[in-house]
């Protein structure tokens, strides 16, 4: 069964309409890349599924109609996102943003400083004094300790140096191996999304135009609708 | 040890180390100083939990502090007057209890924060300031229009209300009490800012929007905190009733809203013994630059815009570093 159901998504900013039919299913455990050239509708059916934009059309998580709840109550369902850009709150440190967010589960401070041990290291340092890379480790650290069924990952590599990279790519696989999160992530480097992810959709001017196994994806369509 | 906690444990060993030179050298008009310092601070302190944590820059705190002022108040004149608070649909006396008056302090001033919170607090930044101010001109009308208990001229009550075992007479031992219910309320403070609550309100300060993404709603954080800062404020309010013998609708008034803010930011908004070095420094300057001329605001204008502009931690950044300890 489907833990998320997007079909026929439609959103817009203003007059300006974003999205035009999103179709997307994520289930329990899976791993799926949200693929597409800068300005096709990613970050914008995030913010549609997160509640952070009003939007049309079938948008469901594990069979609960998410236009009915406002952001906090969509995100308590289950729905962790790691936002485009980090943002962390600044003037706390690396724990308390970790604590400031935590609910119950599996999901606490030991674990996620073992998922990345740089945050055990700077557990008593300012978020705004760390690294771009290590602000990125806290931002998926800070999503993690809400224990969410889904965690969503938008451009989480995007302008870091490749060891960081590695290093957060390496934790996605580790997510993926050791629990039954399921995970939907948004990124440009076709390579590693190809090893993580079990499908792929891509979007072209806020449609679904392709969906299936990563497997599946050829250069054909990578080329046409990721430029890659 | 950091500087901060260093200078937090200075600044407390002064508050009861003053009062007891006070005391030796029978100076007991310094002890009132210290009381009214005190109390300043501990209604300052409820402000910070809202202002320093949350963020709400709220013009409109007096009115709990009135409201403490004036459960007070009209307590203790039915209690001192023999005439019952209310005889119908059953009889309730006035007190001269001050435990039973500040629980009433506090409750009174936590619902109204409530009311005025669910309100103002769905407007930010410039319309927050004006609704939390439009209460406050409110409550300051309502107050002069009351005749019932003193209108205008306010309410003198004639002896302080009592604790059990205590003799608040003494000045002694009514410094003691407000500096213990000060210690409790800055030792609830730390432990809240460091709590999950804390935390998280802090956090809706920062980025609201990322915080509702975790699926914690920053409205109901900022009521919470704007209840228990009211709450706090209002038993500032009783005590301060209790230290002069009298209310007035000035304890409503906008200036005196300014007033506690002003005590915030020049102890350091957001720190926690922020509104104690405000307090401490505002009657010091209170005390001797209003010994020297009637317009002592101007320098306390002055000082305040320096502070502003140079000092951004205030008189506790100024000394222990511009950053928050995370101790």
């Amino acid at each position: 069964m489907s833990l998320l159901t997007v079909k026929g998504l439609t959103a817009s900013y203003g007059v300006s309409q974003a999205l035009f039919g999103v179709d997307l299913d994520i289930a329990a455990g899976e791993v799926v890349a949200l693929m597409g050239r800068n300005g096709m509708g990613k970050s914008t059916t995030v913010k549609a599924i997160c509640r952070m934009i009003s939007a049309q059309g079938e948008l469901r998580f594990d069979g609960q109609d998410l236009h009915a709840l406002p952001s906090h109550k969509a995100a308590r369902l289950g729905l962790g996102l790691v936002p485009e850009g980090r943002r962390c709150f600044r003037d706390l440190t690396v724990a308390e943003n970790l604590l400031a967010t935590s609910r119950p589960g599996a999901w606490d401070m030991t674990k996620v400083t073992t998922l990345f041990p740089r945050l055990g290291e700077r557990h008593s340092q300012l978020a705004a004094s760390l690294s771009g890379g290590e602000q990125q480790m806290l931002a998926i650290g800070r999503a993690l300790m809400t224990n969410p069924r889904l965690l969503i990952l938008d451009e989480a590599t995007e302008g870091l140096a490749p060891i960081i990279r590695q290093e957060i790519w390496a934790a996605i696989t580790r997510l993926k191996a050791d629990t039954d999160m399921a995970i939907l992530v948004i990124d440009k480097t076709l390579a590693e999304l190809a090893q993580v992810s079990d499908r792929a959709v891509v979007l072209e001017r806020g449609r679904t135009v392709w969906s299936g196994a990563m497997a599946a994806l050829t250069p054909d369509v990578t080329e046409r609708y990721v430029g890659v | 040890m950091s500087r901060e906690t260093l200078f937090n444990a200075a600044l407390l060993l002064g508050l009861l180390l003053v009062p007891i030179w006070a005391l030796l050298t029978d100076e007991p008009f310094t002890i009132t100083l210290a009381t009214r310092a005190v109390i300043l601070a501990l209604a300052a302190a409820g402000l910070n939990i809202a202002l320093g944590i949350g963020g709400l820059v709220s013009l409109g705190h007096a009115v709990f502090f009135g409201i403490g002022g004036y459960a007070m108040g009209i307590l203790a004149h039915h209690a001192q007057g023999f005439t019952p608070l209310m005889e119908w649909p059953f009889v309730i006396e006035g007190t001269k209890s001050m435990p039973v008056i500040w629980l009433l302090a506090i409750v009174v001033s936590a619902l109204a924060a409530l009311v005025i919170g669910l309100l103002s607090l769905r407007t930010t930044g410039a319309y927050f300031i004006m609704i939390t101010l439009a209460f406050g001109q409110m409550f300051y009308y309502f107050a002069i229009s009351w005749s019932a208990y003193g209108g205008e001229d306010g309410m003198s009550i004639y002896v302080r209300n009592d604790f059990p075992g205590l003799n608040t007479l003494a000045p002694i031992q009514f410094y003691g009490l407000c500096l213990a219910l000060l210690v409790v309320v800055l030792v609830f403070s730390a432990r809240l800012r460091r709590a999950p609550f804390g935390l998280s309100l802090n956090a809706a300060r920062q980025v609201p929007a990322r915080l509702e993404a975790v699926g914690l709603d920053p409205m109901r954080l900022k009521l919470v905190a704007f209840v228990i800062s009211g709450a706090i404020t209002g038993l500032a309010g009783a005590l301060f009733a209790d230290l002069n013998r009298f209310v007035s609708p000035t304890m409503f008034s906008w200036q005196f809203s300014g007033e506690i803010m002003v005590l915030v930011i020049l102890g350091g908004v957001g720190r926690l013994f922020g509104p104690v070095a405000g307090a401490v420094t505002f009657v010091a300057l209170e005390h001797v630059l209003g010994g020297l001329t009637e317009f002592w605001h101007i320098y306390l204008g002055l000082i305040l815009l320096g502070v502003v502009l140079f000092a951004r931690g205030g008189i506790t950044g100024l000394i222990a570093g511009r950053e928050a300890s995370h101790d």
